[in-house]
């Protein structure tokens, strides 16, 4: 565990270095030591460029030019029975040097192994769509969308997928607030009941540890609720819950506790 | 016709009850609660259970609907996203007055854990909200003693009157 540090301004400053921390890495190992990942490593290196390959907890990285995914993904899928894609999306490394980090996690069912191909776009680049190869590109590459605001080029259908079609940003950023910035907090309020409602509803309340005067203590437990701040003795009488008013209710006959039987044989 | 005999002299002489126009209203409105079907998270398990067969809401005249239409009381029971919110106040709009809203559980009072970008704030924001039931998730238990609690509420307030537009604008 990392130490604590207090986390006071976390909100004020988008960038609070301790916030985006860097786990350490695992061991990287050489791909000589694998041999399915020697050969898979091989084919690949015939017709493109591969700039990097390492293999991390029993799995092959590739670091790959941006321009050549789509050719890389068949390649894998038809010749190297790489035929599932896992999962894809985007890390955002826009603090460090302004680029995106892609990765597509690929899983071979006959070979039991699994590579990720990786590769690195500047902010504001789009990515070409593996939505033709695989089905499962479809979602991930519109969410990707969503969260990062990173486009598929060749994508049938680029819109949001989570988030409501007029939202504005992209929350996956490193730079998007987690409690929303002034769009998010407003977006029901403008939506339904226009701008000149912000006054009359008033701003979310976001603060969990906030104490109104009207919260009380024991409030789960019917009869014990006290205003809070009570000094709790464990001595005070139970107030007894009435489901009707004192007049009685037209047609319902009040319940009378004393008058009332308890059946508490089982086999009654 | 001996069997259908009337005893003149029980309860005061005749066969009948005397009443207020307020009150027979007010009786048929609290009994007859029709919630909507409105499970939007892990408290819509516990309303479920509520109306299932161990806790029977049906004992209530509690009977749920799946149609804004024919219903009286709206449960919000669990999380409403932003996304969401619109089609809240749209269900709303379309049930009829009287109508109540019962806000289910921390998530639908306040937003609850679920303190990011993507959860409303409470209910209480798009729609008024008469009666907030604390609890993550609140037991079915406490549904029905909700139910109860709004019961009287009903039976406090005068029938004869339109009741009072309840907005929060």
């Amino acid at each position: 565990m990392r130490a604590y540090k207090p986390k006071d301004d976390v909100q004020a400053k988008a960038y609070y270095t301790d916030r985006f921390y860097v786990a350490p890495q695992m061991p990287k190992s050489s791909v000589e030591e694998d041999e399915v990942f020697a050969s898979d490593l091989a084919a690949i290196k015939e017709k493109f460029e591969v700039k990097e390959a390492y293999i991390q907890v029993e799995q092959m990285v590739v670091y790959i030019n941006a321009h050549d995914i789509y050719g890389v993904l068949e390649l894998m899928r038809d010749e190297l029975s790489y035929t599932q894609l896992s999962e894809m999306s985007a890390i955002d490394w826009l603090a460090k040097d302004n680029t995106f980090e892609i990765f597509y996690q690929m899983l071979s069912m006959t070979k039991r192994k699994r590579i990720r191909i990786k590769y690195f776009i500047q902010n504001g680049e789009a990515v070409d769509s593996v939505e033709k190869l695989f089905r499962s590109a479809d979602w991930s590459e519109r969410e990707m969308f969503d969260m990062f605001g990173i486009e598929a080029n060749n994508h049938p259908f680029m819109k949001r997928i989570l988030m409501p079609y007029d939202w504005q940003g992209n929350p996956l950023l490193k730079t998007y607030p987690l409690e929303g910035d002034e769009f998010a907090a407003w977006y029901e309020v403008d939506k339904i009941y226009g701008k000149e409602a912000r006054d009359i509803i008033g701003p979310e309340l976001r603060d969990p540890a906030k104490v109104d005067r009207y919260d009380s203590e024991r409030f789960a437990r019917l009869g014990h609720e006290v205003p809070k701040g009570t000094k709790i003795t464990g001595d005070e009488p139970a107030v007894t819950q009435s489901y009707q008013e004192e007049g009685g209710v037209f047609l319902v006959k009040k319940l009378d506790k004393e008058s009332s039987v308890i059946i508490d044989d089982p086999q009654r | 016709m001996a069997q259908h005999k009337v005893n003149y002299t029980q309860d005061g002489g005749l066969p009948i009850a005397l009443t207020s126009v307020d009150k027979i209203v007010n009786w048929g409105r609290s009994n007859s609660l029709w919630a909507m079907t409105y499970g939007l998270a892990c408290c819509g398990i516990e309303m479920m259970a509520a109306g299932a067969s161990r806790y029977d809401f049906d004992r209530f005249g509690t009977i749920f609907r799946a149609s804004p239409r024919q219903s009286d009381v709206m449960i919000v029971a669990g999380t409403l996203t932003k996304k969401h919110s619109e089609f809240i106040k749209r269900l709303y709009d379309q049930m009829t007055e009287p109508r109540w809203v019962i806000s289910m559980g921390s998530c639908a009072n306040t937003g609850g854990m679920f303190n990011t970008y993507a959860t409303v704030q409470g209910v209480d924001r798009i729609i008024p909200v008469d009666l907030y039931l604390p609890g993550c998730a609140p037991r079915p238990e406490t549904l029905q003693y909700g139910v109860m609690l709004l019961q009287k509420k009903i039976r406090a307030n005068k029938a004869g009157n339109a009741q009072k537009a309840k907005r929060l604008m």
